[in-house]
């Protein structure tokens, strides 16, 4: 994985060259009249989903304030025009027409959910629109107009599970997650490894609830049952958002502790534990690419910038938030690669831009339009933060299309010329769905 | 595979060693005792492997130090200096100790605490467990003998045995003979005589963990003895699912009395005043809210009374929510008497008002509730295992539902509200003032409603959601038992607290929660009143 | 009864006619608007505005599908969402099929979110769906058979007012739970969506949205024609005596539980094509159409617009829906639930007949009515 980087580095070099060749191509069309480059924001400020997407929505202002500061883009001042979705997926689909169509924006960064980000799929390919999706998803997907900064399975689910096994000797997996698709998704890519990795199939438990699901009695005492068979048994938990809190309430009730039966999860951060009286809790892991708790100078910079900018110093920041500023500083470096914020040049721009991540490194725009990045296994502690008890040695590449399923095994993603497809496939040669 | 055999060994011989070490401190060799500059070199580098080889070199030392160097180490006061790796004690002043000598440090560098993960803390637990096997503490000893029992190390065998022989206390000794036999069990080179003796002492515990130790008898173990293992097993488990089915059921009463705390002040804003109220909801996540902010203002000015927050929270809550209720009643509901579908929209808006208020006040995202210690931990009722936290919200809830009933059958107030609900008019005319009496009911409703946020907000998220995800239950309660009547509304949130968790087993979560929602649409055009059905002209149309 | 009488018997009243000659107005001007003119011209309607008013129109038939029976027969229904979704779905499995080869695994059968799901075999419940006119019938069956089956149950055990509410709400949850599972096969929470085209037409291309947009213009004037022939014949004044007074009508002689029936599956089946139009607008079906706040909201527009005035649950639903798509951008984004509460609290107070039922009533009182007749829509009797 150490060469990783440096090969990030010449793709950075060649996508550089190129973008340099098209904008002065470019420098020919008449610059854009006005004096601001509009920046959309397409997160829910109410609804069930406001929960999680306010933040990120205050995290882009942010950038932009910041940005604004250092003179903006090309010389013009960025304008952050901000909607609200209101959780409401048809809405989404709505707003993001609204955005690239009435607001004319250059960019948009938004959708927290995967049913938002299909939503708004159709809207910004036939608009040629950018967007910027921060966080983590299940992969199965690479489109031209869509960046995605949050994590693929294999960039948080597999390196928590392999901490597992080699740290705590985990022979017996409860796969507990809300019924949707991401859980589902990374189940199977899980269930899949552990498989390969020699795990019998009855000593893996799979478990679905609903949304906002609030009485887990009986599931926590089936998680103890199964825990209890004489082999070291841990929960890898996919529940989302609201459903977290009551789970955990009930896991510290019935007195399941992180040195029994550990928890990782992959959709509780910091926000999340804000929530929660995480004494109880501590030990329980979850998996991100970046944590507050990163004691890097980046990291502690942002951090007071952005209390200072949201007037709280109490504030928490978590891996979305990282995944906004990432893709946020990328597409600024692209612009100015690239002289235009004409789509059509930005987003070959993009592949190929490393922007330092605030963990310490950089993170760089593959050409299947997902990033690099390091994975960290965190422990809960006391005061709801998290003290990162493992890092990759070096950055990982997304596997958008998981190697770990029957359907995607076969397909890669490359949007550089000439290949420009997101689903190549390698047995027939072909590109899968674009339909030439 | 190998780095976890030789952690779950190393964990053992750090077990032991420490409970050896501790026997004969006097005897320790001095010299060896104090080079200690080995392990303290290693234990605060940023690689786990090397802090648990570090604890074994000075556990293997027989230092006198390293039993507080552990201590240390678990509480989170074994610091280093990340510039020269030299590590210290946090006495409780805050002054940094040698470790070795506990002598303070004179110019203290900058210091961060010795990072402690999953793995170093089950070392830590493993060795202070073996440790207090010999503590003068009975009560120390039994959860020691627990520990280890749990930890079934062949290698904690011997500390076992020694502390065995020495105990005095009956409880602790049958614990210790317990922990021996689950240790003996998977023991290899044991006659079939003595490990049928140990299986017959673990299943007559009957409970899961014996189930899991019984099943670690070895494949090699002689047939009788496999034979005997089996028995229990299956002995065991016919027990467990009389008990299991007794665990579903009380789990059905702790969601039916959380459907019953939620949906009871409905009973009487919708039930008994007819009002559509579709805020209800939002006035229990306004109750769950007032908990949030007594805890903090209790933070903040009185730390010591936190244990007594949710009760002083209750009648806050009460107060409040009524009182936000007597003010939508006065300002809204009160011009769409009659028209009570009406007020479906009206409580609609207004419980978006509530919703958009608290995000805007409070932020979207979840506020922490903490439960006073009084409500969390578990106890065992024969095999059922029952949390302190579940027990109370069941108690409370029946609690509120006897006051509840009390003010209504009782009081002058309740009299009134009774004598309006069932005839405006002639009540009035009997000179009830029905204006204050309906904006009285509807303050109690909403007040209810509030203490049941109260104790919601020790199980769910406190957040402006909360209370949608309980109106369409609260709704279904109310109608399933009969509207306008209270003893329909506790039979109505039980069945269906129960019904669910005895279908979840089976069906799962969601198909049991779909089957419960057909279910009672079905029981519905069986009565289409409702369980409890008021008879009378009244309810004809 | 009798009063009833008084009103003149043309099928459409002044207010019907206005909103006919609106209806069919936009039906042809917006798409003109859109196609021939240049994207400079001051009149020129942008793409976009045509989906959104062409989504406002799927939502005016939905909402008169629901005024046909809570304004004129009483029934409270909290869970027409689900006819609406269920039509929805029929369209988009007709979509989803439609899609082929061109789907990210380029499976020629199974939808996308099946061959990630490892699903080998197309589950029965698509079969046919490749085909327009089945698809069709399913966006009236699905919905028409549901409710045909709940009513028949509910109507036949006389479950009313608030209980009949809290049921069909109870209805529309267990959609949601179902179709949320994965495992039913209709792509859970995602649900449907990155169609390609509808009848071999690409369906992101202005000229079908264009298109798009009349139907739902025509299907918005003919569901007003067929609810508004429908409470003015003789049936549907035996729904008003339903409404005001269900045990008087059935003691008068008649099965009030099949007239319910009837126009319960008529207003389910006009959700199902609301919800079929709507679907190749926006671009996705998924299950929060079914959830029981959506099915609220659609209440609230027909009394916003006015209850039982079926013009009015029109005009009701594209101002609420307006309102939502001007207050959830800019500035006023963090206060538009504010602005939505306080609107349904102030038109319950102050309009308690909706905005078209108050102006009735205005026009009432100016013109000095014949004789003594009440108003055919007075104040209905509350939900028992």
């Amino acid at each position: 994985m150490s060469n990783l980087f440096t090969h990030a580095r010449r793709v950075a070099g060649r996508a550089l060259l190129g973008a340099t060749a098209l904008a002065i191509a470019g420098s020919a069309v008449p610059a854009n009249a006005q004096d601001t480059i509009k920046v959309g924001v397409l997160h829910s400020l109410s609804g069930t989903m406001a929960i999680s997407e306010t933040t990120l929505k205050d995290t882009v202002l942010f950038m932009v304030k910041e940005q604004n500061d250092a003179g903006g883009v090309l010389g013009k001042k960025l304008e952050a025009v901000v909607v609200d979705p209101a959780s409401n997926w048809p809405l989404f689909a709505e707003k993001a027409r609204e955005l690239l169509e009435k607001e004319k924006v250059a960019v948009v960064f938004g959708c927290w959910t995967s049913v938002s980000r299909k939503s708004v799929l159709p809207v910004f390919k036939e608009l040629n629109g950018i967007l910027f999706y921060p966080v983590q998803y299940e992969g199965e997907e690479s489109e031209r107009n869509v960046f995605y900064t949050g994590a693929a399975p294999n960039q948080q689910a597999i390196p928590a599970v392999d901490y597992l096994m080699e740290n705590e000797g985990v022979k017996r997996w409860v796969l507990a997650g809300t019924d949707y698709v991401y859980p589902r998704t990374t189940n199977k890519i899980l269930e899949a490894y552990l498989k390969s990795k020699g795990v019998a199939a009855e000593d893996i438990m799979i478990n679905y609830t609903p949304f906002g699901h609030s009485d887990w009695q009986t599931i926590v005492a089936d998680i103890k049952k199964f825990g209890s068979a004489g082999k070291k048994t841990a929960v890898v938990s996919t529940i989302n958002g609201d459903a977290n809190v009551p789970f955990y309430k009930e896991l510290g009730n019935q007195g399941i502790k992180a040195t029994d039966i550990p928890v990782v999860a992959f959709s509780v951060g910091e926000e999340e534990l804000a929530g929660i009286d995480t004494k109880p809790l501590v030990g329980h892991l979850a998996a991100w690419n970046y944590f507050q708790s990163v004691d890097v100078p980046e990291n502690k910079a942002f951090i007071e910038k952005w209390r200072a900018f949201i007037k709280n110093d109490k504030r928490v920041t978590n891996d979305p938030m990282e995944a906004t500023v990432i893709g946020f500083n990328m597409w600024v470096k692209a612009v100015e690669k690239a002289g235009t914020t004409d789509p059509d040049v930005v987003i070959p721009a993009l592949i190929g831009v490393a922007v330092p991540n605030l963990t310490g490194g950089f993170s760089a725009m593959m050409p299947n339009h997902h990033i690099t990045k390091p994975v960290l296994i965190g422990e809960i502690k006391d005061d709801g933060q998290f003290d990162v008890v493992s890092q990759t040695p070096g950055l990982i590449v997304a596997e958008e299309w998981s190697p770990h399923l029957e359907g995607s095994k076969d397909l890669i993603s490359d949007w550089r010329s000439p290949m420009n497809c997101g689903n190549f496939n390698v047995k027939t040669g072909k590109c899968g769905g674009a339909g030439n | 595979m190998t780095t976890i055999a030789r952690f779950r060994s190393f964990c053992c011989a750090l077990a032991f060693l420490l409970s050896v070490a501790s026997f004969c401190l006097p005897g320790a060799d001095r010299a060896q005792a104090q080079d200690l500059s080995g392990p303290l070199g290693q234990i605060a580098t940023d690689n786990y492997g090397n802090t648990e080889a570090a604890l074994g070199e000075l556990a293997l030392s027989g230092s006198p130090a390293a039993a507080g160097i552990v201590s240390a180490l678990a509480d989170g006061n074994l610091v280093f200096s990340p510039s020269t790796r030299q590590v210290f004690i946090r006495n409780a002043a805050g002054a940094l100790l040698d470790p070795v000598t506990l002598q303070p440090v004179a110019d203290a560098p900058a210091v961060k605490p010795v990072r402690v993960n999953n793995r170093i803390r089950r070392a830590i637990e493993a060795a202070n467990g073996a440790l207090s096997l010999v503590s003068p503490d009975a009560a120390k000893r039994l959860d020691a003998a627990q520990a280890v029992g749990r930890s079934r190390d062949e290698a904690a065998l011997p500390a076992l045995e020694t502390a065995l022989a020495k105990e005095t206390d009956p409880r602790v000794k049958t614990a210790m003979t317990l922990a021996r036999a689950s240790i003996v069990i998977a023991k290899e080179g044991i006659t079939p005589a003595e490990r049928i003796a140990a299986v017959e002492l673990v299943g007559a515990e009957g409970n899961q963990d014996a189930l899991a130790i019984l099943r670690s008898v070895p494949d090699s173990a002689a047939p009788e003895v496999k034979q005997a293992a089996a028995d229990a097993i299956a002995g065991i488990e016919r027990n467990l699912a009389i008990w299991g089915a007794a665990q579903n059921v009380w789990y059905g009463v702790s969601l039916g009395s959380v459907l019953l705390l939620a949906a009871i002040g409905l009973a009487i804003t919708f039930g008994v005043m007819g009002v559509i109220n579709m805020a209800h909801g939002e006035m229990v996540m306004l109750g769950a809210y007032t908990t949030f902010v007594v805890q903090e203002l209790i933070r903040t000015y009185n730390p010591a009374l936190f244990d007594a927050s949710l009760l002083i929270a209750i009648p806050v809550a009460f107060l409040f929510t009524g009182l936000i209720g007597v003010l939508i009643e006065r300002t809204v509901i009160r011009f769409l008497y009659g028209r009570a579908l009406e007020t479906l929209l009206a409580t609609w808006g207004i419980s978006l008002i509530i919703q958009q208020a608290i995000r805007t006040a409070f932020g979207p995202t979840n506020r922490e509730v903490g439960a006073p210690s009084w409500m969390s931990g578990t106890f065992d009722l024969g095999h059922l295992a029952i949390t302190y936290g579940r027990l109370w919200i069941v108690i409370f809830a029946f609690l509120v539902f006897v006051a509840l009933l009390g003010v209504l059958r009782l009081t002058r107030i309740g009299l009134e509200m009774r004598a309006v609900t069932q005839n405006r008019r002639m009540a009035a005319s009997m000179g009830i003032r029905t204006n204050w009496v309906d904006a009285m009911t509807f303050g109690l409703g909403s007040g209810i409603a509030g203490i049941a946020g109260v104790a919601l907000s020790q199980i769910d998220n406190v957040s402006p959601n909360l209370g949608q995800s309980y109106i369409i239950d609260s709704f279904l309660v109310v109608v399933f038992g009969g509207v306008g009547n209270l003893w329909g509304t506790l039979v109505g949130a039980m069945s269906l607290g129960i019904a669910n968790k005895l279908l979840e087993p089976y069906a799962g979560a969601v198909l049991g929660k779909i089957a419960l929602l057909v279910i009672v649409i079905l029981f519905i055009q069986k009565r289409p009143r409702g369980l409890f059905a008021l008879k009378g002209r009244a309810i004809e149309s | 009864m009798s009063t009833l009488d008084t009103r003149p018997p043309a099928l459409l009243g002044t207010s019907g006619q206005i909103f006919l000659a609106i209806t069919l107005g936009v039906a042809v001007l917006v798409p003109a608007l859109n196609l021939l003119l240049p994207p400079d011209s001051p009149f020129y309607i942008p793409t976009y505005v045509v989906s959104l008013l062409g989504k406002y129109l799927t939502y005016a038939l939905l909402a008169l599908s629901v005024d046909l029976i809570w304004g004129y027969v009483g029934i409270l229904s909290l869970g027409h969402g689900a006819f609406f979704a269920l039509g929805g779905y029929a369209m988009g499995m007709y979509l989803m099929r439609q899609i082929g080869t061109r789907g990210v695994y380029g499976d020629p059968v199974l939808p996308d979110f099946m061959v990630f799901l490892n699903w080998k075999e197309l589950p029965w419940f698509w079969w046919g769906f490749d085909m327009f006119p089945y698809a069709a019938l399913m966006v009236l069956f699905a919905p028409g058979v549901l409710a045909l089956v709940f009513g028949w149950f509910a109507f036949r055990s006389r479950v009313t007012g608030v209980y009949l509410s809290i049921i069909t709400q109870a209805m529309t949850f267990a959609l949601l739970l179902a179709f949320f599972r994965n495992d039913m096969g209709f792509g859970g929470n995602n649900g449907l969506t990155d169609f390609k085209d509808i009848l071999g037409f690409n369906i992101q291309s202005d000229g079908t949205r264009a298109t798009l947009f009349a139907l739902s213009a025509l299907a918005l004037a003919g569901g007003y024609v067929l609810c508004r022939f429908l409470v003015r014949s003789h049936f549907g004044k035996v729904l008003v005596a339903i409404r005001d007074a269900e045990t008087r009508v059935r003691f008068t002689g008649y099965r009030a539980e099949n007239y319910k029936l009837v126009a319960f599956v008529v207003s389910a089946m006009l959700a199902g094509i609301a919800g079929a139009l709507y679907v190749p607008q926006v671009g996705i079906i998924n299950p929060s159409e079914f959830s029981p706040a959506n099915s609220i909201e659609i209440i609230v527009w027909v009394a916003v617009g006015g209850r039982g005035t079926l013009v009015g649950a029109a005009l009701g639903a594209v101002l609420v829906n307006y309102a939502k798509t001007y207050f959830t951008s800019g500035l006023l984004a963090p206060y538009w639930l504010f602005m939505l509460g306080g609107l349904f609290v102030a038109v319950t107070l102050f309009l308690p007949k909706g905005i078209v039922g108050t102006f009735y009533e205005w026009r009432e009182k100016r013109r000095p009515p014949p004789d003594e007749a009440a108003p055919p829509l007075a104040e209905p009797r509350p939900a028992e």
